[in-house]
């Protein structure tokens, strides 16, 4: 075993999550590499955040444990970035103070965080925009703002909790692209949650399915061998894109079919 | 409808009242012992401002407000931001809370006239009671609405107790305080002029009980128009304060598209 070697980026051990008599998760088990991109599908309910949260560390496990660069988590994951997938950003602040945000917690001086922030908001092409509040700005632009918030801090580990899922088609395939090309300057460990079986395969090197809740567990595990640099909208239409596709639906449509069965 | 159409129309209703008042007093149709009239009214009014009496106890009612109203706000938001981030606390003192705030206001006065005499201290103690509470259960829902994503954000980003305070839970609650104020202002002039009222030898609540003790319905009046100004203009700087302060909310119908 390579564990002290290579330490995976995070690795859950037989972890569960129980709230009260509903079991969420169960028994999962999940490697994310250093530098790679994971993506998570699963049907509605099928405790995707949960997931999310656990490795966050907002809520420690029922059982199992939670390895991040082969520590085992203990409290909150100081070296992971989160993305909601609400709007997330604080109301009161400005674009550039919510960009800043972080750097203020972490004892960084105003006008050093400042600048930071505002290269940041001018990397995810909101220069000019620094004083909005949030509520002056489109909701693709919030979302830009909250990865600058996140990115801003640099995290080792990525965590996307359907980030994209309230935009329109458009905007989103827009986000997406902004994404990877984030992610190609520094391959930090992404674990991207969406219930978008096309969006995972687009962004992801490899895609993780879930089952069905309640007691989900992972059922499935795909490489994805699609060439980067990749444009999510042209790579929608290959051939290549069609069959993993069909293969991984293959899989999750029962899952699906089952969710909505019993909801 | 237009808002200069809008003004015409209050004003309109305006001289409306005070001319229907004013003719039905010099046509005998009310007694002018028990009503005034509009016009005796005024000509009191600019006598107290022309010879300068009324401002001490407008001083004394302002100073009694805004006492009032600091103490009260400060004690109440502290109070409820202790409670709301104590659930321990919050459990234990329920019951004692509701049990004080049950009590009628006016009781206490003769109460605190006894403990703190016949001056301001007594007034400011009145206010004090009703305007604690209201910014105390303000901040407190202020506190418990604060949106758990934003917070949790605010955790993963790397804020300790006192950072998540600073910049989640008091610009949260922040528009809950901020909108109970122009409450609070009414409710410690309320205090301050009840407390006048019912003991005192200054202040607007003074002149008004001196005028009914001789009848004197024109300086009854008087007193309560003054009042009345009074309020609104306290009402108007803390509108102004709160306009300042909440610049990061939306109005109604602002919010930003949908790309």
């Amino acid at each position: 075993m390579h564990a002290h070697e290579n330490p995976a980026a995070i690795e859950l051990r037989g972890v569960a999550q129980r709230f009260g008599g509903y079991t969420a998760v169960e028994g999962v088990e999940l490697r994310v590499a250093p530098g790679e991109f994971v993506a998570v599908v699963g049907p509605t309910g099928c405790g995707k955040s949960t997931l999310l949260n656990m490795i966050a560390g907002l809520r420690p496990p029922s059982t199992g444990e939670v390895h991040v660069f082969g520590e085992r988590l203990e409290g909150l994951n100081r070296r992971a970035g989160y993305l909601f997938q609400t709007d997330a950003l604080l109301p009161w602040k400005t674009a550039l103070h919510n960009a800043a945000l972080g750097l203020g917690f972490a004892g960084v001086e105003a006008a050093e965080a400042e600048r930071r922030a505002r290269a940041w908001l001018a990397k995810v092409g909101l220069a000019g925009f620094e004083d909005r509040y949030p509520h002056q700005l489109s909701g693709g632009m919030r979302k830009r703002v909250a990865l600058a918030q996140v990115l801003v801090m640099d995290p080792k580990i990525l965590l996307m909790d359907e980030p994209f899922s309230a935009l329109d088609v458009q905007t989103r395939q827009l986000m997406e692209n902004e994404l990877l090309r984030l992610w190609e300057e520094d391959h930090k460990s992404v674990l991207f949650v969406t219930h978008d079986l096309e969006e995972a395969i687009a962004l992801a090197d490899r895609v993780v399915v879930m089952s069905a809740g309640p007691a989900s567990r992972v059922i499935g595990d795909f490489p994805i061998g699609l060439a980067r640099p990749r444009d999510v909208t042209e790579i929608r239409l290959t051939e290549a894109f069609l069959e993993v596709h069909r293969e991984i639906w293959g899989l999750l449509r029962k899952e699906v079919m089952r969710a909505h069965g019993q909801g | 409808m237009g808002k200069a159409r809008v003004r015409a129309y209050q004003l309109a209703l305006l001289v409306l009242i005070v001319l229907g008042w004013e003719f039905s007093v010099r046509l005998g149709w009310v007694d002018a012992f028990f009503f005034s009239k509009p016009s005796d009214i005024a000509v009191r009014i600019y006598a107290w401002f022309a010879s300068g009496e009324v401002y001490r106890h407008l001083w004394i009612t302002l100073a009694e407000t805004v006492l009032a109203f600091l103490s009260g706000t400060l004690a109440g938001v502290a109070f409820g931001l202790w409670l709301a981030l104590s659930p321990t606390a919050s459990a234990v003192l329920d019951p004692f809370l509701k049990a004080l705030n049950s009590v009628p206001r006016v009781i206490l006065a003769p109460i605190f006239t006894l403990w703190f005499g016949l001056g301001m201290a007594s007034k400011v103690a009145l206010g004090f009671t009703l305007v604690f509470f209201i910014a105390f259960f303000n901040t407190y829902q202020g506190i418990r609405e604060v949106s758990p994503v934003v917070l949790a954000n605010a955790r993963m980003l790397g804020a300790n107790r006192g950072q998540l305070l600073r910049h989640v839970y008091l610009p949260s609650a922040a528009s809950w305080i901020l909108s109970s104020l122009r409450t609070s202002v009414g409710f410690a002039v309320i205090g301050a002029v009840v407390g006048e009222y019912l003991g005192a030898s200054a202040g607007l609540g003074y002149v008004i009980s001196q005028a009914e003790g001789v009848f004197d319905t024109t300086s009854v009046f008087a007193g309560i128009v003054v009042l009345a100004v009074f309020v609104v203009l306290l009402d108007v700087g803390v509108s102004l304060v709160e306009r300042k302060l909440l610049v990061w909310r939306p109005e109604p119908g602002q919010e930003g598209g949908t790309v």
